[in-house]
């Protein structure tokens, strides 16, 4: 019986403290990372893991009760709803053409290139915005 | 709303979920945290994010204004007719123990349980009311753009 104590106590701390870990990156990334995109990818990615980590952790302390059921249920509708939210976040910037750090350099390069050899490939240069 | 298809499907999913919550909270506020106005807004949540995700139309069609104004009057004369039951029994105003003068806590439980329904009508209809007022406005970016 102390032997699954022990297993419990050491197994909760384990995934709480990995948990909070994945937390502090996320909110670290958040600050230090130098635009939007790479913003949302630190955060998004990194709460998901953090989230579920967490809740195994807590799940495991709660043991075979109501608290364990409505752990679960809690995070099964963050891990729904999380990634939906970092999505609608990405669309709305994507469709109002908010673009990564460095893309228009990049675009210019291949703008370049494609006149350098004459192909004319407009449509695939231009259909970022019009695609989405 | 054709672009937005992630939100749709998550929607769907999300909304019968959201109206079961709202239905816990309201009738476990007497034993744990909870009650008539957080019941109420989760309430109103639901009918929110089918709004903004599926646009107004078919929102009313589901919960029309008029219904909506009618379930604001019914919800405080819920709460108000309580008051005047217990009245009429004698009582005070709000005295639930005068429901049944043999077990007032079970008269109590019942009271409660009356009050926190009307209270929780009462701010789920305010809320979509709200709702509807604002987002009745001309949309900033056409639904083409997206």
């Amino acid at each position: 019986m102390i032997a699954l104590d022990w297993f419990v106590e050491i197994a909760s701390w384990i995934a709480i403290v990995m948990g909070s870990a994945f937390m502090l990156i996320g909110a670290v990334g958040t600050l230090r990372f130098p635009d939007f995109w790479s913003r949302v990818h630190a955060v998004s990615v990194t709460d998901s893991a953090g989230m579920l980590l967490l809740t195994l952790g807590m799940c495991i302390q709660g043991g075979f009760t109501l608290v364990t059921v409505k752990l679960i249920i809690i995070g099964v509708f963050l891990f729904i709803t999380g990634p939906t939210a970092t999505h609608a976040v990405a669309n709305a910037a994507l469709v109002s053409g908010f673009l990564p750090k460095g893309a228009d350099k990049v675009r210019r390069k291949i703008s370049a290139k494609e006149t350098d050899k004459k192909k004319v490939k407009k449509k695939k240069t231009t259909t970022l915005k019009r695609k989405l | 709303m054709r672009h937005h298809l992630l939100l749709r499907v998550i929607t769907k999913l999300l909304v019968g979920p959201i109206i079961l919550f709202a239905l816990y909270v309201q009738f476990h506020g007497d034993y744990s945290p909870g009650g008539g106005f957080q019941a109420g807004v989760i309430f109103a949540v639901a009918f929110i994010l089918f709004g903004i995700v599926f646009g107004l139309e078919k929102v009313k069609l589901v919960f029309p204004p008029w219904l909506v104004h009618k379930f604001a009057a019914i919800g405080v004369l819920l709460y108000a007719g309580t008051g005047i039951y217990s009245l009429m029994l004698g009582s005070q105003y709000l005295n639930y123990s005068a429901f049944t003068p043999d077990h007032p806590e079970h008269g109590q439980h019942w009271g409660i349980l009356v009050v926190e329904l009307g209270v929780g009508i009462t701010v789920a209809a305010v809320m979509v009311a709200i709702y509807y007022a604002f987002a009745a406005r001309p949309p900033v970016i056409s639904d083409e753009d997206w």
